[in-house]
């Protein structure tokens, strides 16, 4: 009787039903795109890629003969300009990021800051590689022997790509630093510059190593800002001092990657293989670490 | 105890003082980013301006044909527009049915056991360099489209962009997801109490109440389309023209600046300038699209 009633008031029940259920599995499907894409395309690297690699893959230099092309001087490049950049956007990011969490009152100026850090998230990439490229490499750097196509010229335009990343990461760190440690020091009679460098940053650094080591991994698969300050591809040595030409992975993989011959093929996906173990590895130190720490704010 | 306060008081007051400089030094840190934009919008803008000196800024706009290096030369840059456009319409095609429907799964059906191998994998597949998603559409997409269409050269539009479509899924999946959850259960409850089934709740009271949110998605996740470089200068082709057939190698304006980085060009050559007048037409475009999203945003928002 009642399911009688039902009906009558919904005659296509059923087909209502019937078409959940078709609904109901191509979001599942859709869901499981991107899980499929993932597999295929790691199958495809390392079914590409793993006969290529050895020792002497990773220890040597490029050559124009695949056997015995390496990447090391591209491996490096990228180990170089991490932490150059890493020590030019740390310093900055917090600094930013503590004006804007601690001190910064709400007036236009930070509104304009906070609409701007968001909107240079936007910008693509190689825009930072023409900025680099004229500001750093051309306009500021007067010869080879200052700036010009370095390493430095390198990690300061990767730094103006990552910095909104490593702010809004540590923005997040200090907001989580709960109020109540502030208070504290307020009551115990420090100013706020105190507070801020004996209690917020103190607590606050794990959540931004995390964040930095992120942006870190965000900056080691770019490839079109290097492009644009390092164009050279092929090198033959590490470089030695900050004011060194470089070469980075994802350049030396484009370079393999454009060449017709299978062989420079194979050679490319072996170079993918390494960038993401080392990808993986910076993630994985990034998950490591906030555990610890969410473990360590819990007790 | 009084010489335990005393100096505390000396420290405070001394490093007030310092206090004082510290927050000028952070406030300086924080108008980087307000110099980062002053200085990318001045360079590009100082750089195209030599460049409009030689060619007018119509024929730059209106031309359908660009060969900066090869003679005759010509400078309209609608053909790398055009290939812009066309691989950022094909990933579209790809990313917004498929990243909706996988932010619709997420929100409204998944269990959380599954939500939570699904969205780690989807942040993996957004932390991946676009190098790799190049040689991706390159040795695989490609070759398997080829089985297909057995007359699609290697580099081709729709191999990168149904990748680039790939690639954006999980901005357009998380940024829908996150418009979706804020919507109130009471309105889904409502729309179950009347008699509706999970899918009509899902696409009639959970999307439309989201839209602004997930057309912010959509825009957010096409401007990063535009401006990916990587991708579509190993897979698409190094070929400007004024072509809106997919199997065609194109060039988008991104592979074009990368193409001419790469040669040294030499600085202040009218082909070192074409770089920055084309950069400028693609910072352009994707401020357009940002601000456009940004606004939908703030202007479309329900607030429960």
């Amino acid at each position: 009787m009642s399911s009688n009633s039902h009906n009558s008031i919904n005659p296509n029940r059923r087909s209502r039903v019937i078409i959940g259920n078709i609904v109901y599995v191509l979001f599942l499907l859709s869901g499981v795109v991107g899980i499929v894409g993932l597999i295929v395309l790691i199958i495809d690297v390392l079914t590409g890629g793993l006969p290529w690699m050895s020792w002497h893959f990773i220890f040597d230099y490029p050559s124009r003969k695949p056997a015995e092309a390496g990447l090391f001087s591209a491996l490096m490049g990228t180990v170089w300009l991490m932490f150059m950049t890493a020590l030019i956007t740390v310093p900055i990011g917090v600094c930013a990021a503590i004006y804007l969490e601690e001190y910064a009152p709400r007036n236009l100026l930070t509104r304009i800051i906070e609409i701007n850090v968001a909107n240079l998230a936007g910008v693509p990439s190689i825009v930072y590689g023409l900025l680099g490229l004229s500001l750093f490499v051309y306009y500021i750097g007067t010869s080879d022997q200052f700036l010009g196509r370095s390493v430095l010229a390198g990690a300061m335009t990767l730094s103006l790509l990552v910095l909104p990343i490593v702010i809004l990461a540590s923005r997040e760190a200090i907001r989580a630093v709960p109020n109540s440690y502030r208070e504290g020091a307020y009551a115990m009679g420090a100013d706020q510059w105190q507070v801020i460098k004996g209690v917020v940053l103190p607590s606050a650094i794990p959540g931004i190593l995390t964040g930095t080591i992120l942006a870190m991994s965000r900056a080691i698969g770019e490839a079109a800002p290097v492009i644009a300050i390092s164009a050279l591809v092929y090198l033959t040595f590490i470089p030695s001092h900050p004011m060194d030409r470089f070469t980075v992975l994802p350049i030396q993989i484009y370079n393999w990657v454009s060449r017709p011959q299978d062989e420079f093929r194979g050679l490319a996906a072996a170079g993918i293989i390494v960038m993401l173990v080392l990808l993986l590895s910076m993630n994985a130190i990034a998950v490591f670490l906030r555990n610890k720490y969410q473990k360590r704010s819990e007790e | 105890m009084i010489e335990d306060q005393s100096s505390f008081t000396k420290r405070s007051r001394g490093s007030s003082l310092e206090g004082s400089i510290v927050k000028y030094i952070f406030l300086a840190c924080a108008s980087l980013s307000i110099l980062t934009t002053l200085a990318i919008l001045l360079t590009l803008s100082y750089q195209a301006y030599e460049f409009f000196k030689e060619i007018s800024i119509i024929e730059f706009l209106t031309g359908t044909r660009w060969t900066p290096i090869l003679k005759p030369r010509s400078y309209g840059v609608l053909p790398l527009v055009s290939g812009t456009l066309l691989v950022t319409v094909i990933a579209a095609m790809v990313a917004i049915p498929i990243g909706l429907s996988t932010a619709i799964f997420l929100s409204e059906y998944a269990p959380d056991w599954l939500r939570r191998i699904i969205k780690p994998i989807l942040e993996v597949l957004a932390g991946i360099p676009t190098v790799v998603y190049g040689y991706f559409a390159l040795t695989f997409v490609t070759p398997l489209l080829q089985v297909f269409l057995p007359d699609l050269i290697i580099f081709n539009a729709l191999s990168a962009g149904i990748v680039m479509g790939v690639m954006i899924i999980p901005m357009v999946s998380s940024l829908s997801e996150d418009a979706m959850i804020s919507v109130p259960r009471s309105l889904r409850e409502g729309a179950y109490a009347l008699g509706a089934t999970r899918y009509e709740v899902s696409l009639r009271i959970v999307v439309p109440a989201a839209l602004s949110g997930i057309i912010a998605a959509f825009i957010i996740a096409i401007s990063r389309a535009i401006g990916e470089t990587m991708l579509v200068t190993i897979a698409a082709g190094a070929t400007p023209k004024m072509t809106f057939d997919p199997t065609e190698s194109i060039q988008t304006m991104t592979a074009y600046i990368v193409q001419l980085a790469l040669g040294e060009a030499p600085v202040g050559s009218l082909e070192y300038n074409t770089i920055f007048a084309v950069a400028l037409v693609l910072f352009a475009l994707t401020l357009l699209m940002n601000l456009l999203g940004f606004w939908i945003v703030t202007r479309f928002r329900e607030e429960y």
